[in-house]
């Protein structure tokens, strides 16, 4: 074997070998504790399938995901279309409008919605101030609050594949349409809103498996009454140490999110995602 | 076909939408109480002086920047090795091994971090340095978190290059060192540079792992800002908020001149 025939596992090794030790035994090794804490077994698969404060949590993710899901897409489309077919003037603002949240750490835009949303917060003093309320409206640590600010994470994300399904229509196809007479509505749900289809599905598909693991958001302007499934894990090892019940619905997670991948993977081509 | 009025109203409400946090920030970050409170007549740059009195905040600053650097570094390094193996060797496995390195980034955060907490507890019984709690190792697991989206980026720069000019360079005979040195790595410069960016703001803005793997040492800027949110919110976090905010829009801002610039000159 000369040395040139090693280059290519020179150059592939060093990553794979580093994800090896640092990623994949040690998923194993969780893998391992969901069996054998605190004794050997699947008792803390059965546990997690069948305790109904667990159940309650699972339901309540799936629940606030789905809204979440299908608002943040939805709103993403809005700004996708103009971002992608408005004026000059109209594509800067918008795209602005997304990057700048885009980089902004999801501790600030939480804390920005506390700010915005607490009984003592700008929405509440504002209202009351203008006798619109008398009492200041829950909208913090509570599902509401986690919905709002999950959104606001997501939206981003949700714009680009949109877009880039978006950017891909050929032109001729709306004047073709234009020309046989078809109304500017017709248009757009008979043939736009069907043409970018995969770009929605991956969108959708990828909102939802984000907010699957969503944890940070959730935990700050949920205030530990929504408990979602992320943050229940980290409940499990750091306050009521229970590494073993833990471990096993991260498993669960990992594979319901292993499954949702690969549907995924049938809508959109990676490539396509990347914009 | 361009956008109706309606559908330029729906997008700039969700615009609005999305801007609205980082707005209300602003006017909380100038209020005078030692709670949090909302703006009266009274302003006042307290919040900013508690930064600069509170040594914490420096530290966890200094200590998220060293960090940020070295998880980057090694993220970007294996990154760019790996996806220059994959596009100068295309190996008939390829795409499981682009899958495998792509884990990181696509399974749930929450799982990735009690898998490194795993290793990081694990690594703490055998050694001090890399370890639960340590600045090393909160890089090493911020360069697991980031090195698949610096993969992505130099895939992406590396899509670019007309392969052709690095099969004219190896039909003259340049070895595998001088086709990588002098051919390729001069054309995709910039997306190794936009990779480690990018890999830097990851690691600096990064919470839901560290949060599992740090606890009263290892406190980076976010871990900080996290221990402010929790209980009574400090209005602190509005001040520091404030200033990231302002540094990622000067940056886009700046970002967006450039180019604006750079395209009319075209």
């Amino acid at each position: 074997m000369t040395f040139d025939k090693l280059k290519p596992a020179l150059l592939l090794g060093p990553l794979v070998l580093f994800l090896g030790l640092a990623y994949l035994i040690p998923f194993l090794g969780v893998m391992q504790w969901s069996v054998t804490l605190p004794e050997p077994g699947f008792s803390q698969y059965g546990k997690a399938v069948s305790d109904p404060l667990i159940q309650s949590v699972f339901i309540r993710t799936f629940r606030i995901c789905l809204i979440v899901t299908v608002c943040a897409v939805t709103a993403a489309y809005a700004i996708a279309y103009v971002w992608v077919r408005g004026t000059p003037v109209q594509r800067l603002v918008t795209e602005l409008c997304i990057l700048i949240p885009f980089w902004i750490s999801v501790l600030t835009r939480a804390f920005g919605w506390v700010a915005l949303l607490s009984n003592r917060g700008l929405i509440n003093t504002w209202l009351q101030s203008a006798g619109i309320i008398s009492e200041p409206l829950t909208m913090v640590r509570n599902e509401f609050g986690v919905v709002l600010g999950m959104m606001h994470f997501l939206i981003p994300f949700a714009v680009f594949p949109i877009a880039s399904a978006m950017r891909s229509l050929d032109e001729r196809v709306f004047l073709a349409a234009r020309g046989m007479g078809a109304s500017r509505l017709r248009i757009f749900w008979s043939i736009f809103v069907p043409m970018t289809t995969p770009g929605i599905l991956g969108a959708a598909l990828m909102v939802f498996v984000f907010a699957l693991g969503f944890f940070i958001t959730p935990a700050i302007l949920g205030g530990g009454r929504s408990v979602m499934i992320a943050e229940l894990i980290y409940l499990r090892i750091f306050q009521s140490p229970d590494w073993g019940l833990g471990a096993a619905v991260s498993v669960i997670l990992m594979i319901f999110v292993a499954l949702l991948l690969v549907l995924m993977l049938r809508f959109v081509r990676p490539n396509k995602m990347l914009g | 076909m361009k956008p109706t009025p309606i559908a330029v109203f729906l997008a700039f409400a969700v615009a609005l939408f999305l801007l609205l946090p980082l707005i209300a920030v602003v006017p909380v970050s100038f209020t005078p109480a030692r709670f949090l409170s909302m703006p009266t007549d009274v302003w006042s740059l307290r919040h900013y002086q508690a930064l600069l009195d509170n040594p914490a905040w420096l530290q966890s600053v200094w200590l998220s920047l060293r960090i940020g650097i070295l998880s980057s570094l090694i993220a970007t390094l294996l990154a760019l090795a790996f996806s220059l193996g994959i596009w100068m060797f295309r190996p008939w496995f390829g795409s499981l091994l682009f899958g495998f390195v792509l884990l990181p980034m696509v399974a749930p955060p929450v799982v990735s971090a009690i898998t490194l907490y795993f290793f990081l507890t694990t690594l703490s019984k055998v050694n001090d340095i890399v370890a639960y709690d340590t600045w090393v190792g909160v890089a090493i697991a911020h360069a697991v978190m980031i090195a698949p989206f610096a993969v992505v980026m130099v895939t992406v720069a590396l899509a670019q290059v007309d392969r052709r000019i690095d099969l004219a360079a190896r039909g003259f005979g340049a070895s595998v060192s001088q086709r990588i040195f002098k051919v390729i790595l001069p054309n995709i410069k910039f997306g190794v540079f936009t990779a480690f960016f990018l890999s830097f703001v990851l690691s600096w803005e990064e919470i839901g792992v560290t949060l599992f793997i740090t606890s009263v040492d290892a406190v980076t800027l976010p871990r900080m800002m996290w221990m402010g949110l929790r209980d009574n919110i400090d209005p602190a976090i509005a001040a520091i908020s404030v200033i990231l905010i302002g540094i990622v829009i000067t940056v886009i801002l700046v970002k967006t001149a450039v180019t604006f610039t750079l395209s009319r000159k075209t």
